[in-house]
């Protein structure tokens, strides 16, 4: 495929871009933060991290390939971890229960917001908005005050770590400490190469592509055009549901105010990642150097002691500003 | 009128006839919500005439209240009518931007110090400053959506995400006091007028707003690029201008909220001002019965719109919801009234209208 093309397409362009722009910080980060960064463990708790976002990010590159937007994830997120944290705690619930409830939920946002933007024809950003706010508010009406899970199943399977073979490092008593990665980054990984499967080899990801791509002409070739955008919406907000869960996995607590902000985490990585606002462009691996960027960019403000909350904020919104930009400019050459 | 004529009509033409008109909606609306709260407690209504802790004479109760928080929301919903009739998006960062707009305010007044004793600046220039930076955020988003053509709410996403942390940083993270009482005035009660401020504020706002509409070509040009972008600029007009400067009207309204803001309580805190409000004010506009995919407007409805959003909030308040809960509620309003007010619902409705009007003639 690569040698029928003799220059870079504009996905390609932007996916090297970001790649491009991932290692450079990455090195950048080893030369001026000091040795901190070639430890692996330092890598791999980026990963541990970011795992909810890294799958929240795959569900909304899904949604912008196909030309909608999904601002609802963070708030399902964190209704999420609620819902699950009182079922364990105060419910007696067991894991499985709780993972039931995790994709319900995901399910439920996922099938009224498709409804809504597909067969009625409603902006998709008014939707999500709505159904952001409804996360939000849900949440605190579920419970209002955070709390901490005490449930013996869960918080054995939150402490399940991963030991990844020949990439410890001897920590500061000179003690040698394997390397690990939680579940969650597992289930993450799981989900980008099952989705980079999906997008690049079955007819329900070209067909996302075409409806983001021209929803016109994707009518015209005997695309089901509505049913394709319902279906972004549902893979979208279950892929939430799961992020949720993961998310819960990692922080064990239940709280209104978890992952705030997620949602715009998550469009920043895909947009990052290369995939277009505009629908139709984008790419699963680019997300996830998308997600790996922008982890690694706070991780780098807080370890060089900007650590008040302001600047991360405001970095991250400096690169999502830098790329949206470039995708501008890159649309704009397109034109021409 | 309407009803006199109505009678004449058939089922669907009264259904094309009620839906068509934009003011129906919000008045509608109020209506339901004030026979709500007449069933539910008639003490809503109640209007009592006291001496507030300053020693000024002052109006107090529910409608008090609506009016005076429903305010900030009505000069919001100018700018944001405008923005969104132009660019046929909205703007998410209003709540981020009134938090840098009363930032700066705070920081002119204050100066160095973060409790002074006098002020180090006169009101108006504190508010002047305010206006200039926030029409220059103002002018940010509109260059990313106009020149770089980036959809309204994802450019206007960078300053709802940085927009806080921009605030905190103009004054260092401190949180300034200001103890002048004048300075209270603006989003309180002037000695000896028992109405709230805000509401002259926003009546000020409104009569401007209307003026330029009436004197100037903004309103027709605004809807022109709104409907159709390409046609507009074949006919000479220059969308990206009128796109531009849409997003720089509603950062001049966004600096006027934010005075009303910060003086309501003479500090500011940064994460919790204005939070939310940017849902208020798309909510507003929609409610008015604007297309929130652009086109035409209508400034009234939207108004309208803002003060019902705020006898809504103050139901709920009343009936003990928290404030956390409310988003919630408010979500739900959203679906219902852009689910009636889709295309495709609208011609369900005017189908089944139709069907009906014809059994009853055959």
């Amino acid at each position: 495929m690569q040698k029928k093309r003799k220059t870079l397409t504009d996905a390609n362009l932007l996916l090297t871009i970001t790649i491009v722009v991932f290692f450079l910080m990455y090195i950048g980060a080893i030369l001026f933060q000091g040795k901190g960064f070639l430890k692996p463990q330092t890598f791999f708790n980026i990963l541990n991290a970011n795992a909810a976002l890294l799958i929240l990010s795959c569900g909304m590159s899904v949604v912008m390939i196909t030309g909608g937007i999904d601002i609802s994830v963070g708030g399902v997120t964190a209704l999420v971890s609620m819902c699950c944290a009182v079922y364990l705690d105060y419910h007696n619930g067991n894991v499985l229960g709780a993972v039931a409830i995790a994709l319900a939920i995901g399910l439920a946002f996922g099938i009224v917001q498709g409804f809504l933007v597909a067969y009625l024809d409603i902006q998709p950003f008014i939707v999500s908005l709505a159904g952001m706010f409804f996360a939000r508010g849900m949440t605190t009406i579920v419970n209002t005050n955070p709390f901490n899970v005490a449930n013996e199943e869960f918080v054995a399977l939150k402490n399940v770590r991963i030991i990844i073979p020949g990439m410890g490092s001897l920590n500061k008593l000179g003690k040698y400490v394997n390397a690990y990665v939680e579940i969650g980054v597992i289930i993450a990984i799981l989900v980008v190469i099952i989705l980079f499967c999906v997008l690049k080899w079955t007819r329900l990801g070209r067909f996302f592509y075409a409806v983001g791509g021209n929803s016109q002409s994707a009518l015209m070739l005997g695309i089901n055009v509505k049913r394709t955008k319902f279906l972004s919406h549902l893979l979208c907000s279950l892929l939430a549901g799961i992020g949720g869960f993961v998310y819960f996995m990692h922080v064990g607590s239940g709280a209104a105010s978890h992952a705030m902000g997620a949602e715009m985490n998550a469009i920043a990585s895909s947009i990052i990642g290369g995939t277009m606002l505009t629908g139709g462009v984008g790419n699963i691996i680019g997300t996830f150097f998308g997600v790996l960027s922008l982890s690694t960019i706070q991780n780098i403000v807080s370890s060089a002691g900007l650590d008040q909350a302001w600047w991360t904020g405001i970095t991250i919104a400096a690169m999502l500003c830098l790329f949206l930009v470039i995708q501008s400019v890159v649309m704009a050459r397109k034109k021409k | 009128m309407q009803t006199k004529k109505a009678n004449k009509l058939t089922v669907s033409e009264l259904f094309g006839k009620l839906l068509s008109q934009q003011i129906f909606i919000p008045i509608a609306a109020l209506l339901l919500l004030a026979i709500f709260n007449l069933i539910a407690d008639p003490s809503f209504y109640k209007i009592t005439y006291g001496i507030n802790s300053a020693g000024a004479p002052v109006l107090s109760g529910y409608l008090m209240t609506i009016l005076d928080y429903g305010s900030e929301l009505a000069i919001l919903a100018v700018g944001m009518t405008l923005v969104t009739a132009a660019s046929g998006g909205q703007d998410i960062s209003v709540g981020a931007t009134i938090a840098i707009a009363g930032s700066v305010i705070l920081r002119v007044l204050c100066g160095t110090n973060s409790r002074p004793d006098t002020l180090q600046a006169p009101i108006i220039v504190a508010f002047l400053v305010a206006c200039v930076v926030a029409m220059i955020f103002g002018a940010f988003n509109g260059v990313l959506v106009a020149y770089f053509k980036i959809q309204p709410m994802v450019a206007t996403l960078i300053l709802f995400t940085a927009g806080r942390s921009i605030a905190a940083w103009i004054n260092n993270n401190e949180l300034p006091i200001i103890s002048d009482p004048v300075f209270s005035y603006f989003g309180g009660f002037i000695p000896g007028i028992p109405i709230p401020t805000p509401f002259f504020i926003a009546a000020a706002v409104v009569a401007v707003a209307a003026l330029a509409l009436k004197f100037t070509n903004l309103g027709l040009y605004t809807q022109a690029v709104g409907i159709n972008e390409s046609s507009s600029r074949l006919n000479g007009l220059n969308p990206a201008f009128i796109k531009f400067l849409s997003f720089v009207i509603l950062g001049l309204c966004v600096a006027v909220a934010a005075l009303i803001k910060v003086s309501r309580l003479s500090s500011i805190n940064y994460s919790v001002i204005a939070k939310d409000i940017e849902m208020d004010a798309i909510l507003a506009v929609a409610l008015g019965g604007n297309a929130l995919s652009g086109g035409k407007f209508n400034l009234t409805a939207s108004i309208m719109g803002a003060y019902v959003i705020q006898f809504l909030t103050t139901t709920l308040y009343k009936f003990n919801v928290q404030s956390d809960a409310l988003p919630a509620y408010k979500a739900v309003v959203v679906i219902f009234l852009v689910v009636i007010s889709s295309s495709v619902v609208r011609d369900y409705l005017r189908n089944i209208g139709s069907k009906i009007s014809k059994k009853g003639v055959a």
